[in-house]
């Protein structure tokens, strides 16, 4: 049985699978990873199950001691990672590619571009599936490591797997891939506008990120919509849900979404772009662009189709587990 | 009845507006919300994901990789058609909650009976007395929004929000009173607490409550919370 002692936790790691669908009318939110398409590729690349559990890293990574050899890949924004044996071998490990690792320690860096990068280990992190999911619930305080984010001294047992055959130093072949490019200048953010009377100005506005936003929503500053003293009935959100609090600045809910919500509604982010929403940084600009929901449905589609085509390039040239 | 209407609420989801969307809470909207509730989960077809039901409004989530909006529409329809207001699927089950009022087991009962012009006891004997619906959950995982409270029970929520009320804290917010199922931050006012744990996700049923639910509150002493607590 593999074992990875974690040395340091990093900024905010949590174990991250699948979403947890069939118990939002008990107030649970959806979950699992902020961009699930990222957790897949690296999960793929280790020869994982699509939905085996990754750790979601958002700013600064953990360091993770071993004391058998794994294959890691680590996808999303790029993120420094170094290999060391503590017998004098240290070595650049590369992300978006499978890389066979001996014992020793890894420790991924900081993240200087984009925000979040999910690391799969081959074989998975075996934690118990609650309520359908391995992901951690941080809000419910369950799944995943505790319901909580890592902290130095917890140990994350992996599932079974063929260990990578490897000598003193790490294996990792020259190519890699990547499923999208990071947002550059003001990330550009499409939506479909409600009937909401704030909703079409949404486009108008010059917004950055506030740095009071986690893995349930993204606030927006820098800017403000007029507000009326509305008083709602509270009625259910979902993540990519835009609200507009009485303070006049936008949140766009995540994954980690509450499920009702009692603010004005102003759209919803569309499912193609929610994932890069993740990869934002407090002070990071954004526009917004107002699109039909069947044009939504179409790039949700393309979206679906580039992540087929890059599980499809990984598989011609993985190598045979 | 007021006719429905629907809204895209997500690329995976609609929202079925079945009343107003502003206050006052409508209890025969809420049944309603409830009532088409069961029919579509009891109907359960193969691309449903989630079903919210809130005080007036109902979200459909549904799989967008094996059906269309369209065709969720269609089926939507159909069942709405088919409620003629009056029928209800099942009798709604009616869960007793123990709880112990004021205290250190609810903190606020004294000031909140003085601002509403009774005793301690008067404010714990109406808000037992009472038979509450639960109108949905949310804000956490089983935090019950319970309908039903006696106007005459209605208290502001605290300027400032307590960063932690403790697990099991029954109170009052606004017009409403819920529970806390885990120690969280929260601005309602504390006037008991139960036992019971109202969310576990190790459960088979993980929320001790559920939408369209009643709930009746029965009043206990400090020793039967101990001993319900250590699970005897």
């Amino acid at each position: 049985m593999s074992l990875l002692r974690v040395l340091a936790p990093g900024a905010a790691t949590t174990v991250q699978a699948s979403a947890r669908d069939g118990w939002r009318h008990v107030g649970v939110a959806r979950g699992g990873a902020l961009d699930p398409a990222q957790a897949t590729l690296a999960n793929h690349l280790v020869g994982n199950a699509f939905d085996a559990a990754v750790l979601e890293i958002a700013l600064g990574g953990p360091t993770l001691a071993f004391d058998a050899p794994i294959r890691i890949a680590v996808c999303g924004a790029p993120i420094d990672a170094a290999f060391d044996n503590g017998g004098g071998v240290r070595r650049i490990v590369p992300n978006g590619r499978p890389v066979a690792l001996p014992a020793g320690t890894l420790k991924l860096g900081t993240i200087r571009h984009g925000l979040r990068a999910w690391l799969a280990i081959a074989g998975g992190i075996d934690v118990p599936v609650v309520l359908g999911s391995r992901s951690a619930d941080l809000r419910g305080g369950f799944g995943g490591i505790g319901g909580r984010t890592l902290q130095a001294g917890d140990a994350l047992r992996l599932g079974p797997h063929a260990a990578p055959v490897v000598a003193a130093e790490p294996v990792a072949p020259h190519w890699w891939i990547a499923l999208d490019p990071l947002p550059t200048d003001a990330c550009l953010v499409r939506y479909v506008p409600s009937s909401h009377a704030q909703a079409a100005p949404l486009r108008d506005g010059a917004w950055r990120v506030d740095p009071r936003s986690d893995r349930q929503g993204l606030r927006l500053g820098g800017d403000t919509l007029p507000t009326l003293a509305e008083t709602l009935l509270s009625a259910p959100v979902a993540p990519g849900t835009i609200q507009l609090p009485p303070d006049g600045r936008p949140i766009v809910l995540l994954t980690d979404a509450q499920t009702v919500g009692g603010y004005p509604r102003l759209g919803y982010v569309i499912a193609a772009d929610l994932p890069r929403m993740a990869q934002l940084r407090p002070g990071d600009a954004v526009r917004f662009e107002p699109v039909a929901a069947d044009e939504a449905e179409r790039l949700r589609r393309q979206r679906q189709s580039e992540l087929a085509r890059a599980l499809i390039a990984t598989d011609a040239r993985r190598p045979s587990a | 009845m007021t006719a429905t209407r629907r809204e895209r609420l997500a690329d995976d989801a609609l929202l079925l507006h079945l009343g107003a969307d502003t206050p006052p809470i409508d209890d025969a909207t809420n049944a309603r919300v409830h009532r088409i509730a069961a029919r579509i989960r009891a109907a359960a077809p193969a691309w449903l994901r989630d079903l919210v039901p809130a005080y007036a409004s109902l979200a459909v989530f549904f799989d967008p990789d094996t059906t269309t909006v369209p065709d969720v529409e269609r089926w939507l329809d159909a069942r709405l058609a088919d409620d003629d207001g009056t029928t209800i699927a099942a009798a709604p089950r009616c869960i007793d909650i123990p709880v112990v009022y004021g205290g250190d087991f609810g903190e606020d009962l004294d000031s909140a009976a003085a601002e509403l012009g009774l005793s301690p006891a008067a404010l714990a004997e109406r808000h037992a007395g009472g038979l509450y619906t639960v109108a949905m959950i949310g804000f956490a995982p089983g935090f019950p929004y319970l309908s039903g409270l006696d106007p005459a029970l209605a208290l502001p929520r605290l300027a400032t929000p307590r960063t932690r009320v403790p697990a099991g804290s029954v109170a009052i917010g606004g017009a409403q009173t819920g529970l806390y199922p885990r120690e969280s931050p929260g601005g309602w006012r504390l006037i008991g607490r139960t036992p019971l744990r109202l969310f576990d996700p190790t459960r088979a049923a993980p929320s001790l409550l559920a939408p369209g639910d009643r709930v009746r509150f029965v009043a206990i002493d400090a020793r039967e919370f101990a001993r319900m607590e250590t699970g005897a």
